[in-house]
């Protein structure tokens, strides 16, 4: 081990090899914080070549690495590894290039998500996918993680963005994937290596695809008695063929936590919130607007408004966007999940969420991306009773299994990471299983990039 | 001998019975991918294996086995006034869905909402150990396990069977138009499809024709509500400076159709998909020109497809794309199903190795 460390400080890194116990400590969990871990030496990367220097010394003394861009993932994804080192990439941000005319943005790793759009909006250029935690989280991260956001629905998640990616592999090598075009000729490994959560390698550089920045967006909130109400009225949008970029629902827990945080003023007494959003070319979200206040009003909204205005929208969003940190004024502690069901069932699903939460004695608050079926039940509890936790993680580890049972998925967007490898057998034969080792053990036979996430160890 | 599998227990059993490698083929709409290039490999024909087995348009999702024509999908979804986004290419022709995503190539009609790769979901496929996995699933998110329909897409039958696939469906735009400018000099269109492609009036298909001369005449489409189109389409007009018609519906219904069942091409000729961006397009266009190939950008000037003359080597024309760093998927003439630059390096050779690790399939065509 003090072998490693002596090799990495042969990097030339300088103060940006850290090793006592107070950075240590800074780096020993990600926005889960339930798990811990210290790892052997962080290793602050500001070149290519450090990645890839970093990288050499630990395939060469057979020691475990793991990427880090914000460290707010919410799965465990960029928790170190026990004896391992971690890779902290969230100095390399700078955004390399921006091109109006192919559209694209050509970024480090560890740029913050929404210094990408920062860096377009003079060219009337945005990058789309937008997690709550936009202002913070890292590229590189979201292209492990591929993570969503709020606007997904239209427009796809983080790898229907990402066109290339060069790549670290885990023994040093570099890759390039992809290219700048919006097509890729042959095998999309970008598109494989996009949510591979750092067990492939690590991403050094991307090529991101932006978009036009929409003339007109109009966001609506409308007020439901019930979150079956809220439920019925998605469906109808849906049927109706209307295509928004958002679709949103809160539920009474969570309107309560927004209020109680962040005051975006919700509308009183509300049992549940949508949020419905359309942009694009002023024409066709005219077109699309009245008939989706005329879909809402016959819906049974008890009200709701519409507006264009930034202000008003910004704060319809806050209380949306803030509610995963609002609910800490509702409990000391939350667990959030993040699984996923045919939008069909989502009333189902939200029905039965609703009778285990009873039955186990645990509140849950709901927000989710309605539009596309991705529930985040926050699960309320305080560790300091003692049961609490465990009553927690056990009704959390029903959600998930309810989500396989009604034909979805156990994550939408937030990775499996460490949490939720326990629960990947359940959605995955035998066989595909086998598969997913398989490539993991084709592109990394020493097992050393990230291990232990997503993929749990395999039994001796 | 020519393999027939009707279910993916007779894939497998293909997979693992047959000396040397194997390739599938569908509607055998694109032979330069269905056809290897230098190994002796025994075709698979998996056209039997079609159907849709789910499809639930309140869910927008729609799973069919591999070798449902597009043409069949297309008809299920359009009941519902859904299409799949993605507008695979040469559907009269017979293409299968499989085939539209082993080939990785979508349509002019891709420029509204992405191609292949951003709607396909999950997938079902037997390796090259005869083992029948699945990836991805029936929703429309899911960030569980490695993302194997991505994978799949445009792996040309060379990482695996395709045996089911599923797809997030869109909306059909409720109505479209075309207009057609006059055309205009190489760079003059360049730069008005880079100020297209910019907004503000979402097109649906931009694509660029070669005229006799040697000028350029923008296609462009758009789609929605009725009763906007008029509007939007005298607003794209005046972003172009050349004068436009605008197409009768059942003119631009033929305009669009022919395009993508590659009527456009010389009977005979080699048709290659190219991935580009608008900066390499001069060099290439001037390369493309100098051979007769007739040369057709599409996506907002983010691929081109070229016919390139049958009487020319298919390896003048790799040899030059390599040179450029460009690399074409062919679907018609031999030589493909790659030419020019290779991409994916080593992650690409071990990913392949993981897949095939004895060589079942003609993956050293990609390599
Ligand atoms: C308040 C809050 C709100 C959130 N909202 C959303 C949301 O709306 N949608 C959503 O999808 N997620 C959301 N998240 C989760 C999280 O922000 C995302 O997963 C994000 O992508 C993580 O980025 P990061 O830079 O913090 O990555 P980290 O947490 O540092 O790392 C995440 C994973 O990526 C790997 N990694 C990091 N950099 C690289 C690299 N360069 N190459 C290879 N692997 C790398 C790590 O090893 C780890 O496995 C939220 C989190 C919080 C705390």
């Amino acid at each position: 081990m003090n072998d490693v460390v002596a090799a990495l400080g042969g990097i030339g890194l300088g103060d940006r090899l850290l090793t006592g116990p107070a950075a240590l400590a800074a780096f020993s969990s990600d926005a889960q914080t339930a798990f811990q871990q210290r790892a052997i030496a962080v290793v602050v990367a500001e070149t290519v070549g450090e990645v890839q220097a970093a990288v050499r010394v630990c395939h060469a003394a057979g020691v475990p690495f793991v990427a880090r861009g914000s460290g707010t993932s919410l799965s465990g994804g960029s928790l170190p590894v026990e004896g391992g080192v971690l890779i902290a990439l969230n100095r390399m941000n700078r955004v390399l290039r921006v091109d109006a005319d192919t559209r694209t943005a050509v970024v480090e790793p560890g740029v913050i998500n929404l210094d990408v759009t920062r860096a377009a909006t003079p060219h009337g250029l945005y990058y789309a996918p937008d997690p709550s935690s936009q202002s913070i989280c890292t590229i590189g991260g979201n292209i492990a993680f591929n993570s969503g956001g709020a606007h997904c629905l239209l427009h796809g998640m983080t790898s229907n963005h990402v066109l290339g990616v060069r790549v670290v592999l885990p023994d040093g090598e570099l890759a390039e994937l992809g290219g700048p075009s919006a097509e890729t000729p042959g095998p999309d490994w970008t598109g494989l290596f996009c949510g591979s959560e750092g067990l492939f390698g690590i991403v050094v550089e991307a090529t991101l695809r932006l978009m036009p920045v929409p003339e007109a967006v109009r966001t609506s909130l409308a007020v439901y008695d019930s979150l079956e109400a809220a439920g019925d009225a998605v469906a109808q949008i849906v049927r109706a063929g209307l295509l928004p970029v958002a679709l949103e629902i809160m539920d009474a827990l969570a309107i309560e936590a927004a209020e109680a945080s962040v005051k975006p003023g919700y509308p009183p007494g509300a049992t549940a919130l949508l949020i419905v959003e359309l942009e694009g070319e002023r024409d066709v979200v005219d077109a699309d607007a009245a008939r989706l206040d005329a879909l809402l009003t016959a819906s049974g909204a008890r009200e709701f408004l519409a507006t264009e205005d930034l202000d008003e929208r910004a704060l319809i969003w806050k209380g949306r966007k803030a509610a995963f940190s609002a609910v800490g004024w509702l409990a000391p502690d939350y667990i959030v999940q993040d699984g996923v069901v045919p939008r069909t069932r989502l009333g189902e699903a939200l029905v039965e969420i609703g009778r285990m939460s009873e039955e186990s004695g645990i509140r849950v608050a709901n927000v989710f991306h309605a539009g596309d079926g991705n529930l985040h039940p926050l699960i309320l509890f305080d560790s300091a009773v003692p049961g609490e936790l465990e009553r927690a993680e056990r009704l959390g580890g029903d959600i998930l299994r309810l989500c396989i049972a009604l034909g979805g998925s156990i994550t939408g967007e937030h990775g499996v990471g460490i949490e939720k490898r326990e629960y990947l057998p359940l959605m995955y034969a035998p066989d595909d299983l086998a598969a997913m080792r398989r490539l993991r053990d084709g592109v990394d036979p020493a097992g050393l990039a990230n291990p232990g996430k997503m993929l749990a160890p395999e039994a001796a | 001998m020519t393999l027939v599998a009707a279910s993916a227990a007779d894939v497998r059993e293909a997979v693992l019975s047959t000396d040397g490698p194997l390739l599938p083929v569908a509607g055998a709409t694109k032979p330069a991918l269905s056809t290897a290039q230098d190994t002796a490999a025994t075709p698979l024909d998996v056209s039997a294996l079609r159907g849709i087995t789910s499809y639930d348009p309140a869910e927008l999702t729609f799973t069919a086995r591999a070798g449902t024509p597009v043409r069949e999908a297309a008809a299920a979804l359009a009941e519902h006034g859904q299409y799949l986004p993605f507008d695979p290419p040469l559907a009269d022709a017979g293409a299968t869905l499989g085939g539209a995503v082993a080939a990785g190539v979508s349509g002019s009609g891709a420029f509204r909402h992405g191609g292949v790769r951003d709607f396909i979901i999950g997938v079902r496929l037997v390796d090259g150990t005869g083992s029948l996995i699945a990836g991805g699933g029936q929703v429309v998110k899911n960030a569980a396990g490695f993302d194997l329909p991505k994978l799949m897409v445009g792996s040309a039958g060379r990482l695996g069977v395709l045996t089911e696939l599923s797809f997030k469906v869109f909306p059909h735009p409720r109505a479209t138009t075309t207009l057609s400018f006059e055309p205009l000099g190489r760079d003059a269109a360049l730069a008005t499809v880079a100020r297209l492609a910019r907004g503000p009036v979402a097109l649906d298909a931009l694509d660029v024709e070669p005229t006799p001369d040697g000028s350029r005449r923008i296609l462009a489409r758009i789609g929605g509500d009725p009763a906007a189109l008029d509007a939007r389409a005298v607003r794209l007009a005046s972003y172009v400076e050349a004068p436009h018609e605008r197409l009768a519906p059942d003119e631009e219904t033929a305009l669009w159709r022919d395009t993508g069942e590659l009527r456009w091409a010389a009977p005979g000729a080699l048709v290659a998909r190219i991935p580009v961006t608008a900066p390499a397009i001069p060099m290439l266009d001037a390369f493309l020109a100098a051979h007769r190939a007739a040369a057709r950008w599409t996506l907002g000037a983010n691929a081109v497809w070229v016919a390139w003359p049958a009487e020319l080597p298919p390896r003048e024309l790799g040899d030059a794309l390599a040179g450029l760093g460009l690399t074409a998927v062919a679907l018609t003439g031999t030589g493909g199903p790659l030419l020019g630059a290779r991409r994916g390096g080593a992650f690409a050779a071990r990913v392949r190795g993981a897949l095939d690790p004895d060589g079942r399939f003609a993956g050293a065509d990609l390599a």
